[in-house]
């Protein structure tokens, strides 16, 4: 059992479980960090900055889902620098594919749309790159709409993870970074994947979407994917 | 294997050693240019005039005046021939007989040599890099004795951190500390990784130490794993470097068959296997959690640290992992005490460091120099300045993770600390001399491009952040760019150095933001008064 630690964030002191995050201390606290590719019940892979937050003095720039308290920890979660920052990287992630809501799926149930909200973005100060990427719908059931992918990985995580499937990859890099299913096979034709579904509710926008859903149809039951974990770490299931 | 019977290899190696040798350089570059050719021409020419008894052609390491080669040195006199054609050869071997050579005579004292200090590259261009009898007669593996038999782990590491060593790879994190963390670190295996993944643009250092010496790298690792507790190593060399491989393989296998590595070394409870692993061509893999991925047969992307490898790293284990001159300093640490190397450099850095010299310079190829030598020392003097009568207008150091640093401060000492305060790094040793003809906006958005194609994709910052550099500098190259659109590319370059997840992204701006600031002038040049103005009306 890990002592518990004791920290400030934001100027509250608080306690906090020693293995645990900064972001789930954090949250238990009801400071709520900024985050895209973190999803409850699987690894943690630091990978949209979204949940970086200022360590220490001089601060250093950390991703609060990877960062495991330490006693006397000085955690800033909401500076100027910080929001900048955010800012900043939702506006990449707008310029870098086809996000325009008012024709996607997802509309009005997207994460992204969300954190720019949340981050004050009313217009995007970069180029649209704006690639023209294909859309695989080879699947009976669902669909991916890779203009739509920010690339966060919670398909692969939880395909990998939860459902033990590895159907999903990412393969490329760069800008040119996809995720794919198989060994970059249409998905419709995976001899790994189990049609669990689990990487269409993982998905914070519209890239992977139930066939037949049409524009701001696409809800997500989150709760599916926490209950499957939290089941399978109490040991639910043991016959 | 014991003490004696590697003399006793040294011993045969130095009786069949001839009067004369002509020492034809075999690294990449020379052997492109067609050294093989004329090592056989020198050949067929001692066994044509009878001189086997008294002559010997030897396939030897780099000679280091690469833009000469192929290069060929005659010893023991020290005549160094230039662009030797294989016609040439001939005329060569008939100077030992009174002749007058037709091939070029270069100057072996010339300051590109004679400003050189030699640890690192000390057996390169005379040891041949594939006989480890050549090796074992220039005074190798007797480090590695010295260690395995008379000294206990606590003591290696603590004689390196004496030394003051700094891993050569470009952070310059004390050497004998990352060692210490590793042998400290609890763990049933650890490791010992190399890192060959040498990628950046103009950078050729670790290829000539692995081409000219593998096993100074061998034995440096060895000594690196009885330091740390690890019986594995891993070599992690780029597939672009089929040379290097190749040697690295051939030494591997031939410090098996001497019992010098495998098991019992020295007759020593000490076992060390070395296995190499290829790289696909990433250079985001020379990032060491993204390399420890791609070791382990995953996709090569970084990881956030800590942990860091000297506590988590291959499958878990603590893990040391040092870049490839790194681990070739190490042999002579031990030989001649830490003491003689902390004598060497600066205050803060030690010993010598290899740079490849290329770009706009005459002189280009490897040197390896005193820490604390000016870069106008290196450039100017050992390089011989800019060809065809140019001025030099810049250095850039450390490849796109560094940056460019112009002529009137050229009179800095390189060492780790100054090349930061002036926005670039030591890196792993590349260095590439521009000269007045060059647009530094150019250079900026090469690099930008570069690390563009190079990212993993994995974090937002680096993936989109260079994507978008790389079209603001093409905005302003193509004129399209304005005044106000200066300050949008410096706050994107901040915002990509401090939220990217490895290093790759962290540094990626670097050569923008180092142009800049050395050359804001050339950007200004470029930029259309009112041009943001004029697109934004236009509904841009």
């Amino acid at each position: 059992m890990a002592t518990v630690k004791t920290l400030s964030i934001d100027g509250r002191m608080i306690n906090a479980g020693g293995d645990q995050t900064v972001l789930e201390a954090a949250a238990e606290v009801g400071i709520a960090i900024p985050t895209l590719c973190h999803l409850d019940g699987v690894a943690d892979v630091g990978a949209c900055r979204l949940c970086l937050v200022e360590v220490g003095d001089p601060p250093r720039l950390l991703p609060a889902c990877s960062t495991e308290v330490f006693e006397a920890m000085v955690v800033r979660t909401d500076t100027e620098r910080l929001r900048g920052l955010r800012r900043m990287i939702v506006e990449l992630l707008f310029a870098e594919r086809n996000h325009v809501c008012a024709v996607c799926v997802a509309n009005g149930h997207c994460e992204l749309q969300d954190l720019a909200v949340r981050v004050g973005m009313d217009h995007v100060r970069f180029e649209y790159v704006h690639p023209g990427l294909p859309v695989d719908i080879s699947h009976e059931r669902f669909g991916v709409d890779h203009n739509r992918c920010v690339l966060c990985t919670r398909c692969v995580r939880v395909c990998d993870q939860i459902e033990g499937a590895h159907t999903w990859d990412v393969a490329f890099r760069g800008a040119g970074a996809r995720v794919v299913t198989d060994m970059h096979q249409p998905w419709g034709t995976s001899q790994t994947c189990t049609s669990c579904g689990k990487c269409m509710q993982a998905c914070p926008t519209g890239a992977i979407f139930r066939k037949g859903a049409t524009v701001a149809e696409m809800e997500r039951d989150r709760s599916i994917l926490s209950f499957l974990v939290t089941a399978r770490e109490k040991k639910q299931w043991n016959v | 294997m014991d003490l004696a019977e590697l003399q006793e290899v040294a011993d045969r190696e130095a009786a069949a050693s001839k009067a004369v040798r002509f020492r034809v350089c075999s690294a990449a570059g020379c052997l492109s240019s067609g050294a093989l050719e004329v090592r056989s021409g020198l050949e067929d020419a001692v066994e044509r005039e009878g001189l086997g008894e008294n002559a010997q052609v030897c396939a030897v390491g780099c000679l280091r005046l690469c833009c000469e080669g192929p290069l060929v040195r005659v010893d023991p006199d020290g005549t160094l021939y230039e662009r030797v054609a294989p016609d040439q050869a001939a005329s060569i071997v008939a100077t030992l007989k009174g002749g007058e050579p037709s091939a070029r005579r270069g100057d072996a004292d010339r300051p590109f040599f004679s400003l050189q200090r030699s640890i690192v590259l000390e057996n390169s261009g005379t040891v041949e890099p594939e006989r480890i009898e050549s090796y074992i007669a220039a005074g190798g593996y007797r480090s590695l004795h010295e260690v395995v038999r008379e000294m206990n782990p606590a003591e290696v590491v603590d004689l390196v951190t004496r030394s003051g060593l700094r891993g050569r790879g470009g952070a310059g994190y004390p050497t004998g500390l990352k060692w210490g963390m590793v042998a400290k670190n609890p763990g049933p295996h650890k490791f010992v990784v190399c890192n060959a993944d040498e990628g950046d643009p103009g950078a050729f250092m670790d290829r000539t130490v692995l081409e000219s010496d593998p096993h100074r790298v061998l034995e440096g690792m060895a000594i690196a794993a009885y330091a740390v507790g690890a019986e594995q190593g891993y070599i992690y060399v780029r597939g672009e470097y089929p040379l290097a491989i190749r040697r690295l393989e051939t030494g591997i296998r031939q410090a098996r068959r001497l019992g010098l590595l495998g098991t019992q070394i020295f007759e020593s409870p000490f076992n060390f296997r070395v296995d190499l692993r290829i790289g696909a061509g990433a250079f985001v893999c020379g990032e060491e959690t993204a390399l420890i991925a791609s070791i382990e047969g995953r996709r090569g992307v970084p990881r956030p640290r800590p942990p860091y490898p000297a506590a988590s790293g291959l499958w878990g284990n603590p893990t040391l992992i040092n870049n490839v001159e790194t681990f070739a300093n190490v042999p002579p640490i031990i030989r001649n005490g830490p003491e003689w190397f902390a004598s060497i450099g600066t205050a803060k850095s030690k010993g010598t460091k290899v740079f490849a010299l290329a770009g706009k310079v005459r002189h280009t190829g490897i040197v390896e120099v005193p820490m604390g030598t000016t870069l106008r020392t290196i450039v100017e003097t050992m390089g011989g300045g800019a060809p065809d009568g140019g001025t030099i207008k810049a250095v850039q150091t450390g490849g796109p993770s560094g940056g460019c640093i112009p002529e009137d401060r050229l009179d800095t000492p390189v060492d780790y600390e100054s090349l930061a305060q002036l926005g670039s790094i030591m890196g792993s040793g590349g260095m590439i001399v521009m000269d007045q003809g060059t647009n530094m906006v150019e250079i900026a958005r090469f690099f930008i491009g570069f690390c563009m194609d190079e990212s993993c994709g994995k974090c937002i910052p680096c993936r989109a952040g260079t994507v978008q550099l790389h079209r603001m500098l093409s905005r302003i190259i193509d004129g399209e760019a304005a005044e106000e659109d200066l300050e949008p590319l410096r706050a994107l370059c901040e915002m990509v150095k401090a939220a990217s997840l490895c290093g790759l992204g962290q540094s990626a701006p670097n050569p923008v933001l180092s142009t800049l600031r050395y050359f804001e002038d050339e950007y200004r040049q470029l930029l259309r008064p009112g041009a943001g103005a004029a697109a934004a009306s236009a509904g841009r």
